[in-house]
Parts: C-alpha cells; sequence; structure tokens
C-alpha cells in the first residue's frame, strides 16, 4: 500500500516536471521570452535591463532552471494589465469560481437525485420519459448558448434576476463571498445552474440506473414484506445504496466543473478566474496565462492523485488489481 | 412433416441486417434525415442563399440588426433578421454551419487515424509501447476538454488550423482507448494467428486484417466525437479563441450577437443557436442508435 502511493506520488512529480518542461518550451522556445515575459511599453533601457535581470541571455537549459527556481518560489511575473504578481492575481479570483462550482455540484445533487428518482420509479409515466429525453439534452446543449437563453428568458423577458456580475459580496474569514448576501444569491443562481446542466443529466442518469437496479434486489422486497411505509423504502433503503456512485461521481466532477466554469463566467461575467484567463488570452497578458495554466495543472494532479489514493483505500478490489 | 415452407426472404447480408436494425428507431431515422438535410444546407450554401454574407458589395449597414421577416432593399426577405453589419442572418448561418461542419467533421477524422492507429499499435505491439501509449491516454483523459484545447490555443493563438489541431489533441485518446479494447479482443483469434503464420508483413495484419475487424465500436465513437468537436469548437469560438473573425462559425455567431441580447435583439444569437443544437442533437441521435446496434453486447 504504501509503496504504491510512494510510487504513485512519483509519477505525478513526473507529470509535474513534464508540464514545466512543456510549458517552457511554450513561453521560451516556441514563443519570444522577451516579448512574453516584458512589457510591450517597456522602452529600450529597460529591456536590455531586463534581459539581463532575468538571465535570458544564458544557455537554454540554465534559463531552465531559473525557470523552475521562479516557479518554486511562486514568482509568475506580473500581470502587464493589473500590474500585480500573476499568482496573487489569480488567487484574488479564485474564490469567486470556488463558490459557483460548489453551488453547482449542490445542485446538480439538489435537481439530479429527486428527478432521477422519480424517472426510476415510474420509468414509463409521461414525466418519467420527459425527464429523460430533457436528460439528454443536458448532454447534447452547448453550455454558453443555454447560459445566453437563461440571460434571456429570466434577466431580459421577464426581467427577475440579474444578467450578469457578482452583487454584493460579504466578508467571511478575510474574503468576499456571494452567497452571504440575498442580492449575491439572486446573482449567483442562473450561473450555477447553467454550469450544473451537464451535472444534473448525469447524476439524473446515476440516480435512474440506480433505482432500477437496486428495485427488484431482496433486501427491498424485504424491506416491504416487513410492512415498511413505501416512503421509508425509497429513502433510507433505495437512495442509500445508490448515493455511494454519485457521490462519487460527483466528487470527481468536481474538477471539470471548475475548468468548465471558464465558459459559465464569461456568459455571465462572472469575475472568477475563468473570466480572468480568458480576458488575459484575448489581451495577451502572458504571465497571467502561464500562471494560471501551471496553476490549474497542479489542481488537477492533486485532484487525480486523491482520488486515486482514495479509491485504494475505499475499495480493496483496485488495489488487488495493481498487484496483479 | 417432410417439407417445410421456406418464405421467400432476402438474402440476409450483414449490410441488410445493420440497414434493418438501424432503421428500427424512428427517432434515428429522423436524426439521419435532419443532419443530412443540414449538411446539404451547409454545402450547398452559396446557391440557396440570398446572399453571400462575406460580399462586402452586397451588405447594407442601414439594414443593420432588423427583426426576423424585414424586408430588404433588394427585394428579398430577411427570413431570420440581419446582424449589425446588415448580414442576412440565414445566409451568415449557413456559411457558419459550413465552417463548424468542416471543423467538426475534419478534426474528427484526423484524430480518428491518429487514435486508432495509436491504439492498434499499443495493442499489437503490447509491452512497452502499449504501457507507454496507454499512459498517455491516462494523462489525456484525467484533464477536461476545455482546458486542454485552452492550453494549445493559449499557446499557438486564433486560426482554423489551430483549431483543428487542438480538437485532435484532445479527442485522439478517446479513439486509442476504444480501438485497442477491441483490438485486444480480436488478436487473439485464429485469423491474425493465420495472418502470423503466413509471415505477413506487421503492418499489413494491422491495418488490413485488425482494423477491418474493429471498426464497429470505432463508427460509433467517430459519430459521437463529431458532435463533441462541433460543440467544443463552437465555445472556444464563443470565448474567442477559436476561428477567426474572417471565417465565423456558429459559435462567433452568437457570440456576435452576445451583446445585442440585452437590448431585446435575440435573433441575432438565438438562430445561428437553433442551428448548432439541431446539428449536435441529430448527430447524438444517430449516434445513439449505431452505438445500439452496433454493440455486440446488446446483440439478442
Amino acid at each position: 500500500m504504501l509503496t504504491w502511493i510512494v510510487r504513485r506520488l512519483f509519477q505525478a512529480f513526473f507529470v509535474v516536471v513534464a508540464m514545466t518542461v512543456i510549458v517552457f518550451i511554450g513561453v521560451h522556445v516556441i514563443g519570444n521570452p522577451v516579448d512574453i515575459l516584458i512589457s510591450p511599453e517597456a522602452d529600450q533601457a529597460e529591456r536590455a535591463r531586463i534581459i539581463a535581470e532575468m538571465g535570458l541571455d544564458q544557455p537554454l537549459w540554465k534559463q531552465y532552471f531559473f525557470f523552475v527556481n521562479d516557479v518554486l518560489h511562486g514568482n509568475l511575473g506580473r500581470s502587464f494589465v493589473f500590474n500585480e504578481p500573476a499568482l496573487k492575481l489569480i488567487g484574488s479570483r479564485m474564490p469567486a469560481t470556488l463558490e459557483l462550482a460548489v453551488t453547482a455540484v449542490l445542485f446538480s445533487i439538489c435537481f439530479g437525485v429527486p428527478l432521477g428518482l422519480y424517472a426510476g420509479l415510474r420509468p414509463d409515466s409521461f414525466a418519467g420519459r420527459a425527464i429523460m429525453a430533457g436528460s439528454i439534452l443536458g448532454f447534447s446543449l452547448p453550455s454558453f448558448w443555454v447560459g445566453l437563453m437563461l440571460i434571456m428568458t429570466f434577466a431580459v423577458h421577464l426581467g427577475i434576476l440579474p444578467s450578469t456580475g457578482r452583487g454584493e459580496t460579504a466578508a467571511l474569514f478575510g474574503i468576499q463571498w456571494s452567497f452571504l448576501t440575498w442580492d449575491g444569491l439572486r446573482h449567483m443562481f442562473m450561473p450555477a445552474l447553467n454550469l450544473s446542466l451537464f451535472n444534473i443529466s448525469l447524476v439524473l442518469r446515476l440516480t435512474r440506473a440506480g433505482v432500477r437496479e437496486t428495485l427488484p434486489m431482496d433486501y427491498i422486497k424485504f424491506a416491504r414484506a416487513k410492512g415498511l411505509s413505501p416512503r421509508r423504502v425509497i429513502l433510507v433503503h433505495v437512495l442509500k445504496n445508490i448515493m455511494i456512485p454519485v457521490v462519487t461521481v460527483v466528487g470527481l466532477e468536481l474538477g471539470s466543473t471548475i475548468a468548465f466554469a471558464v465558459v459559465t463566467e464569461s456568459v455571465f461575467a462572472w469575475p472568477g478566474m475563468g473570466k480572468l484567463i480568458i480576458d488575459s488570452i484575448n489581451v495577451l497578458d502572458r504571465p497571467v496565462i502561464v500562471a494560471y495554466l501551471m496553476m490549474i495543472v497542479l489542481l488537477f494532479i492533486t485532484i487525480n492523485l486523491l482520488v486515486d489514493i482514495l479509491y485504494t483505500i475505499l475499495d480493496p478490489r483496485v488495489r488487488l488489481e495493481t498487484k496483479a | 412433416m417432410s417439407t417445410t415452407l421456406v418464405p421467400a426472404v432476402r438474402e440476409e447480408t450483414p449490410f441488410r441486417r445493420f440497414v434493418s436494425e438501424f432503421a428500427a428507431s424512428k427517432l434515428a431515422l429522423v436524426g439521419l434525415v435532419g443532419f443530412t438535410i443540414i449538411a446539404l444546407l451547409a454545402i450547398f450554401a452559396s446557391w440557396i442563399t440570398p446572399q453571400n454574407p462575406y460580399d462586402l458589395a452586397q451588405l447594407d449597414i442601414m439594414d443593420g440588426r432588423l427583426p426576423p421577416g424585414s424586408p430588404s432593399l433588394a427585394g428579398y426577405t430577411y427570413l431570420l433578421g440581419t446582424d449589425d453589419q446588415g448580414r442576412d442572418m440565414f445566409s451568415g448561418m449557413l456559411y457558419g454551419l459550413r465552417i463548424s461542419l468542416t471543423v467538426g467533421v475534419g478534426s474528427a477524422m484526423f484524430a480518428a487515424v491518429v487514435g486508432s492507429s495509436l491504439g492498434l499499435l499499443a495493442a499489437y505491439a503490447g509491452g512497452r509501447t502499449d504501457m507507454i501509449i496507454m499512459r498517455l491516454v491516462d494523462l489525456q483523459l484525467s484533464f477536461p476538454s476545455i482546458l486542454v484545447a485552452l492550453m494549445i490555443l493559449a499557446a499557438l493563438g486564433k486560426g482554423v488550423m489551430n483549431v483543428v489541431f487542438a480538437l485532435v489533441i484532445v479527442e485522439w485518446a478517446y479513439y486509442a482507448r476504444t480501438v485497442r479494447a477491441t483490438a485486444m479482443v480480436e488478436r487473439r483469434r485464429e485469423y491474425i494467428e493465420a495472418a502470423e503464420c503466413l509471415a505477413l508483413p506487421y503492418r499489413r495484419i494491422m491495418f488490413y486484417h485488425l482494423l477491418p475487424n474493429c471498426l464497429p465500436p470505432l463508427i460509433v465513437i467517430a459519430t459521437q466525437q463529431v458532435a463533441r468537436a462541433i460543440a467544443l469548437e463552437a465555445t472556444l469560438s464563443f470565448l474567442g479563441l477559436g476561428v477567426p473573425i474572417t471565417e465565423p462559425s456558429l459559435g462567433l455567431l452568437i457570440a456576435n450577437g452576445y451583446q445585442y441580447m440585452l437590448s431585446g435583439k435575440y435573433w441575432i444569437s438565438f438562430y445561428p443557436g437553433i442551428a448548432l443544437l439541431l446539428t449536435i442533437v441529430s448527430i447524438n441521435l444517430v449516434g445513439d442508435q449505431l452505438r445500439d446496434v452496433l454493440n455486440p453486447r446488446l446483440k439478442r
């Protein structure tokens, strides 16, 4: 077990090193680092000073070590646009994204499980079929367009929800959060719903499949035979057993929800990391792009590592498989 | 009982069986017809549309942002309204559809070639080659598609070819995984052994003997990936990272209409979105039925 984790850690480390090489090549070999890392507004003297200071006149392998050294010290350059360290800038936008992603995941459970339960209990009813057809739409609709349609319906035509922005925020642990104010919640509803559509469909289908699988089981028949009320059989005996895969999948999806927040944040002008990276790409604010990519790659490698380790702890079959 | 009545049936070939099984689902037929119509509209766009949306001489800025059904100065009706440049939305949409379909189908095909070659190689060569290729596949699939595409386009910049490249990088792993899984089963069969005994070259065994037998799952994956590629391209173009403004796909048309939507001019974003939606849904309907028909595990 321990050797397995050590080996897995070693692999993750190797991937991180590979990523730094790829990003380094992207910045220093394909692109011109002088253009990338120095503000276009700098004059000749300043350019020469920065080139010498950053060691861009050194051989390539030395430059790579400088780059890794900078990354390890959290020094990924300053944003041209905001004139702040890139990492600090991304950090300041992170709570907005996390808040949105977590709300979206909560939505996917709150909407997905009841709908899936209904579709599983009454698979042949009209509503059951309609829910399943709707879930296909949830998979195939491009989410940015759904976002636009939500704005058009709720903000433009009905005028009941605000279209863009984060609304009023309140401080908790020194960070500004939207979910603490009514105005912020109103602003968060549409983006969170938009972001969670895919996950709602996913959870819904998982729940429905789980219900269909669990209902014919002996322990359900036994619970019914004992004379338990249908409500108790469904809520306790059926639901408890299907929550395990649902929770696993939702946990796994948190990472891609953060990644897909890029789209939702752009549609709803939600000031999170995703909107920041898209704006940065459009104005070529390269230090921010590099910092975002390095950080998100690290985030994903950490998530994958944790999931793998948790799986081995929770499910002994995985452990046996790797030994064989 | 000396004679049994043999009903006069047409000889059942695998292809005929496939067609009749596919046609069993009305929904799949609707999808197929829908996709065919969409593809024809896109291919013959320049004959169908009343206006060439890229010919500036045919545009009139005075006709900008007209609602659907308005008459144009040149005598025809703007069926779906006009955008801010006075471009007929119907014409712009068909031309945009053409770009979306080309990028989607092109990248899916290209990814199929790269991915299935690597998958075949992994299955056939085994050992270290297999391990390296499958590690790459695992790594690729552990990152969400939008993130990988974002990274590539941030490094390379806009452009149709760059988008195709990014989509191929995002998609090849799905093909590789599917083809490898099928080929692992097929390569233990007798016909591969026979081919090996004939001392045929590896390339020939891989592409003439193994590949044709891996086709059914490959076709299913390819259909799904075309739909995914079209959706992803639209998303990237909407974010301003995809195709350049000179070659607007459906995603870019939707993005152009975004700023006018808050003032109630919905049609600039709405109709290209509907076109995108119909395209993706019709491909998915066909794909779902193909999966049911071609999946041997679901065979009765």
